[in-house]
């Protein structure tokens, strides 16, 4: 498979780009910041996201998805960054949506459907301190009756308060650290004990910290097996690894865009500023990091959509690449921007905010390039 | 040729299996190990001339050149496969050579029928060694300004100046090089000359670098004959096929920093630097920098094989080889340099035995030159800045 986009992929491309610029461009984030929204994202966009197919882009067609993968959700997800779309969809359509594909049964036929005509929210509840560290889940799940009792917290849950239902990442043995004993259950919004604390964070969005006080579940709330609950984790973490990293590159790109627009417009000494060279080699360093950072996305969604041994590694090195990149692309763009940059009328601030989330989501750069170390066997 | 790029798989590894000597699937270690072929070449031992022979008789030194020219005539997804099975097997490079990767991109795109036949085969054979003149003491950046002559003597040129930073051209059989036959005509008053090094008026003196070694020289013409059908394109349009041979010199070097291979930083130096407990390096501070260059050096590498999909299928912007040139060179210093940190003192030695001469201390000094050779890093960003970005004035 080459590394660029095949027809197909670029019709979906044609059709996203447009639809989202059009429908939630920078000024719908704003006026849902603005307006003190208490969701977190517009119900209603995300009602034509079902209808253009795209929130069962990787639900099977069996279940009333497009069948796609990561490299078609990953353009989605690029055009969901350049407009700083408030969305659901990475948690629910890209992670979600791989744990329950790899579990299968039950809860897999209960919710794939859902999801694709629009009609579920899945948050992600796995960790529980601020630096992400999914092995050290320690949220408790105790047998009880036919079922289990979960007892803990966690952090970091975007669209916990109004999600449909939870994937908990829960410890039913072992120890905090171990990857085994761990167990992950599908708890529905509502369930007695559990309450959601939505905090809005830098970029605006909404995250909850999760507690969860003998909230009671059936034996076929897990997904995937007890105490297996990793090979569940396992794809939804490279999902949305993944998936995030290609929000990035789209976050990264519509940064540069905005910036080298200014550099051809703003004029100081008498001369556009992108006349300076100065400006310009830096310029040229970020669009070569930004490629680079592009090109480590599509192969690691390539090789995840393959089933290829080597995802785990790039997968991480696209994350730590994406980061650094569109982390350059943010702060050369408020620095090249000078003093408007600093101000929250113009929008690349917006960007440097999302990125800074993203950036957080699902380990960060230094968890990631720690994490290609070890992979490495060092 | 198999359609089939799986049947076509399964064909390559087969050949390679039989006929890839077990020494050319060690890494290279010494600069005798690298087979640079032509007239005077002395094969180091019989597996490195096995080998080439090999591949030069199935067409495997050019394996996307048309068969008619030494090639095997292979589809750029044929390329790939056949280039992933050598790497597969750590398969050395059968030939390494300026006429390859310089000369036979230009002859191809510019060359009528009479000269690709005439000199492409004897370069997929190894057989002629060419090296490029490009450069001049007074042109480095501005190489349009260089002032090498070639004055019209009807049925030859006659000409007289210097080159510089040829590389090989002691041991190079003939060379391409940029003349100027118009004084007037700046761009437009440029030729693109071959011909014989052993040609009378010829002559070479190596460069003593800082690595100790001397790979490139200076090039003397002093009223050296060249007729007047030694030259690629038109007459005074030379410029144009230097622009051109410019990107695939950068697409070259710009693979350096990759290698050909998956290898780890941090895992080739595990041993010297020694592991902790948790199986970690010991060097904390080490251990993070070659974990962030080996995530740099992954991500580039799929860098590299989109822009190879792109460049080969037309896809890619023109001047985006500048921006591989570019970050290719800059992770081969970076490389370089942790490689002497991972190494310690023992890196330092210049020309013990251990030290294979100093293998390490001159290979991360010639790294030195990778942003500098081929246009320096500034010149890239610059055309990136110019002709990718469309920033003003630049």
């Amino acid at each position: 498979m080459p590394l660029y986009h095949n027809d197909e992929q670029a019709m979906l491309r044609d059709s996203a780009a447009p639809f989202i610029a059009d429908a939630a461009p920078v000024s719908h984030l704003r006026s849902l910041r603005d307006s003190g929204d208490a969701t977190g994202f517009s119900r209603d966009l995300w009602k034509q996201f079902a209808e253009m197919g795209f929130a069962g882009i990787l639900v099977g067609e069996e279940y009333g998805g497009m069948g796609l993968g990561h490299a078609e959700a990953g353009i989605v997800l690029e055009e969901i960054g350049r407009n700083l779309t408030p969305s659901p969809f990475l948690s629910t359509s890209v992670a979600a949506v791989s744990a329950l594909k790899a579990a299968g049964g039950a809860q897999a036929a209960q919710w794939l459907p859902r999801v694709a005509t629009g009609d579920a929210i899945i948050a992600i509840a796995i960790d529980e301190k601020p630096r992400h560290g999914p092995e050290g889940s320690a949220l408790a799940a105790t047998r009880a009756g036919n079922g289990f009792k979960l007892n803990g917290q966690k952090c970091f849950v975007l669209s916990g308060h109004v999600a449909d239902m939870l994937l908990v990442l829960a410890r039913t043995g072992g120890s905090a650290g171990d990857k085994d004993g761990l167990t992950l259950f599908a708890v529905p919004q509502g369930a007695a004990g559990l309450n959601a604390d939505p905090r809005r964070l830098v970029d605006a969005s909404l995250a909850a910290h999760m507690r969860f006080d003998d909230v009671t579940v059936d034996a076929d709330a897990v997904v995937g097996e007890v105490d297996a609950g990793w090979d569940a984790v396992k794809p939804l973490l490279a999902a949305a690894r993944t998936g995030a990293a290609a929000e990035m590159v789209g976050v990264g790109q519509g940064a540069m865009d905005l910036t080298m627009d200014y550099l051809k417009q703003r004029k100081q000494f008498g001369r556009l500023i992108g006349e300076f060279q100065a400006l310009q080699h830096r310029a040229a360093h970020l669009y070569s990091e930004m490629e680079i950072a592009r090109a480590s996305v599509m192969k690691a969604q390539q090789l995840l959509d393959e089933g290829d041994s080597g995802a785990e590694l790039m997968v991480s090195v696209a994350k730590a690449k994406a980061g650094r990149a569109t982390n350059l692309a943010v702060r050369e763009g408020v620095q090249m921007h000078g003093g408007i940059g600093m101000t929250d009328e113009y929008d690349i601030g917006l960007y440097m905010k999302r990125d800074r989330a993203l950036a957080e989501y699902m380990g960060d750069v230094h968890y990631h390039i720690d994490r290609v170390a070890r992979l490495n066997g060092y | 040729m198999s359609e089939n790029l799986d049947d076509f798989r399964a064909e390559v590894r087969a050949w390679l299996a039989a006929n890839c000597p077990d020494e050319m699937r060690k890494p290279a270690n010494e600069e005798g190990d690298i087979c640079w072929g032509g007239r005077n070449w002395v094969f180091k031992n019989d597996a490195q001339r096995d080998w080439l022979h090999a591949c030069a008789a199935k067409g495997y030194t050019v394996p996307d050149w048309p068969k008619a020219y030494g090639g095997a005539g292979l589809s750029a997804q044929q390329t790939k496969v056949f280039r992933s099975e050598m790497a597969r097997i750590g398969a050395r490079a059968p030939l390494s050579s300026f006429g390859i990767w310089m000369l036979g991109p230009a002859l191809l795109h510019f060359g009528t029928e009479e000269q690709k036949l005439h000199y492409l085969p004897p370069i997929a054979r190894g057989e002629i060694r060419w090296c490029q003149g490009y450069s001049e003491p007074g042109s480095g950046s501005d190489l349009v300004s260089l002032q090498s002559f070639g004055e019209d003597k009807g049925d030859h040129w006659q000409v007289n100046g210097s080159k510089i930073w040829t590389s090989y051209a002691d041991k190079a059989d003939w060379i391409f090089a940029l003349i100027r036959t118009d004084k007037a005509n700046k761009y437009q008053g440029i030729t693109f000359m071959l011909f014989d090094m052993a040609s009378p008026g010829v002559s070479t003196k190596p460069i003593l670098l800082i690595s100790g070694n001397s790979p490139f020289c200076e090039t003397f013409f002093d009223n050296v004959a060249v007729p007047k059908t030694q030259f690629i394109g038109e007459v005074n349009r030379g410029w144009d096929v230097a622009k051109y041979l410019l990107g695939h010199e950068r697409e070259m070097i710009s693979g350096g920093g990759a290698g050909g291979d998956m290898v780890s930083i941090g895992a080739l130096y595990a041993q010297v630097i020694g592991k902790n407990a948790a199986g970690e390096l010991d060097d904390p501070v080490l251990r993070a920098e070659m974990a962030a260059f080996d995530t740099d050096v992954f991500a580039f590498r799929a860098m590299g094989e989109r822009f190879m999909d792109m460049w080969k299928t037309g896809r890619a912007h023109p001047a985006s080889s500048n921006m591989m040139k570019y970050a290719g060179t800059e992770l081969n210093k970076r490389r370089h340099e942790l490689v002497m940190s991972g190494a310690g003192s023992a890196g330092l030695e210049w020309d013990s035995a251990e030290s294979r001469g100093g293998s390490k201390p001159r290979g991360w000094l010639r790294t030195k030159a990778n942003s500098i050779e081929g246009g320096t890093s500034e010149v890239m960003l610059n055309v990136i800045a110019k002709r990718i970005l469309d920033l003003p004035g630049a």
